[in-house]
């Protein structure tokens, strides 16, 4: 739903993109602790598997973004972990251009850190609010700033876009909706079962 | 049977398989730097043509390309379709009060081209490698170790994941669930992925157990023999010239 092929976006914006990607990346490296390599291999691993169901809205369906929830989850280490899925959805589906690869993780990437700052700590208030409201509000704003943004990048290639990159903000809407509630109720369930989960990002 | 989800297999022994993989990946991203440079239309079509032999030469079965086909999502669907209503220049047809151009029709067929060209370049190149030898080509190339590291482990654990994942869904099938466009099923399948999550926290906890006890500490030893031959060099030089001439063409007009 986020992956812009190659070909639409200028030079610029492409190198742009890769600049602002690397420097997330080495970030979120520096970060990561090999020993919990294998750890967020596999809920990275559960992410991507997630992301191929296609949920129904209306006379369509959609395919879940995730980017909210990883970042929740996962804090930094949500980075190399949407650029991995990125690299093998690229490669292997067809979905995404190779070039445009930096833009397409920045877009996911940029939103993900903004969901771990506002939403990782509160989630592990044990005496804080209810899971599935936070959740919600993670998912909801992980899809809205990643549409603002695809719509951006295609906006500032080329003014000749802009009409497209309006109508396309709308085409985000339903899966806005849908990704909200399936975050709510995956975190409020997690919450309960297994808080640990939401306790990764200090490690 | 648990990879399955990503392996794209070619006939095997084609003759890409010979090759290094880095050289597969080298190329396929050359010749999609210079194919998102190229602006006319005649070049664009030879290259597209170029990397559709290419595919149909790995042996893929035809099948499983069209599903592979540049898969146009909504939004970028609403690009190509607004673009000649959008783009200034001779007027082509009025529909209502919009006027589309010849411009704007050429600007959309353009990044047709060019993104389809470089989808069937990617698959044929890269596509049809066993993941693994990707990760492993990757990190010879100089990609961080501790992405590589991520990446294999993730492709490791897709096929798991994936079964896991259907496992829970049957059980929700076999409980008379059907996915409609409601909040029921949407809560239903949030509860479906945090119940996928939960199950691989624990299962990764149990994997970084069994790797310590065989005295993992963080690196993670590649084990391969890439090769890189002298026929690799020929084959990068080819692609080297072919690509600076479709650039001196495109440029000349």
């Amino acid at each position: 739903m986020a992956h812009i092929p190659d070909g639409v976006l200028t030079a610029p914006v492409m190198i742009g993109g890769a600049l602002a990607t690397v420097a997330a990346l080495s970030v979120a490296l520096r970060r990561l602790d090999s020993e919990r390599i294998p750890q967020v291999a596999v809920l990275s691993a559960a992410f991507f598997v997630s992301s191929l169901v296609s949920i129904p809205v209306g006379p369509g369906s959609v395919h879940l973004l995730l980017n909210g929830l990883m970042g929740a989850i996962l804090g930094w280490a949500a980075v190399p972990a949407i650029l991995v899925a990125l690299v093998l959805q690229a490669i292997f589906f067809g979905y995404g251009g190779l070039v445009v690869l930096g833009v397409n993780c920045i877009n996911m990437v940029l939103p993900a850190l903004i969901c771990a700052a506002l939403f990782a700590r509160r989630l592990r208030d044990v005496e804080s609010q209810n899971g599935f409201i936070l959740g919600f509000l993670a998912g909801g704003l992980g899809v809205l700033l990643t549409g603002f943004m695809v719509a951006s990048s295609i906006a500032i290639s080329n003014p000749d876009y802009l009409p497209a990159a309006k109508v396309m903000l709308f085409t985000y809407l339903p899966l806005m909706i849908v990704e909200a509630v399936v975050t709510g109720a995956a975190i409020g369930f997690a919450r309960r079962v297994a808080p640990e989960l939401l306790f990764l990002p200090e490690r | 049977m648990s990879m399955e989800l990503l392996v794209v297999s070619g006939r095997p022994g084609n003759w890409l398989s010979l090759r290094d993989p880095r050289l597969r990946i080298l190329i396929a991203l050359g010749f999609a730097l210079t194919i998102v440079s190229l602006r006319q239309v005649p070049l664009l079509l030879l290259a597209l043509s170029f990397s559709v032999a290419l595919v149909l030469s790995t042996g893929l079965s035809p099948s499983r390309i069209f599903r592979r086909l540049l898969v146009l999502e909504g939004f970028m669907l609403v690009l190509l379709l607004l673009l000649p209503f959008s783009v200034p220049g001779e007027a082509w047809f009025r529909l209502g009060p919009m006027t589309a151009t010849w411009e704007g029709f050429q600007q959309a067929i353009v990044i047709l081209l060019r993104a389809n060209a470089i989808v069937f370049a990617l698959l044929a190149l890269v596509g049809t490698l066993e993941p693994v030898v990707l990760g492993h080509a990757l990190s010879r190339l100089g990609v961080p170790d501790k992405l590589a590291h991520l990446f294999l482990f993730t492709v490791r654990y897709l096929g798991l994941l994936h079964d896991e994942y259907r496992r829970l869904h049957k059980a929700m099938l076999t409980r008379g669930f059907v996915a409609r466009g409601n909040l029921h099923t949407w809560r239903s399948l949030g509860w479906l992925l945090g119940m996928l999550l939960v199950r691989s926290l624990e299962r990764s906890q149990r994997i970084v157990a069994a790797m310590k006890c065989r005295g993992f500490n963080g690196r993670f030893y590649l084990l391969d023999g890439q090769h890189w031959r002298w026929a690799d060099s020929l084959y990068a030089l080819i692609t080297v010239t072919a690509l600076s001439v479709l650039l001196l063409l495109d440029g000349m007009t």
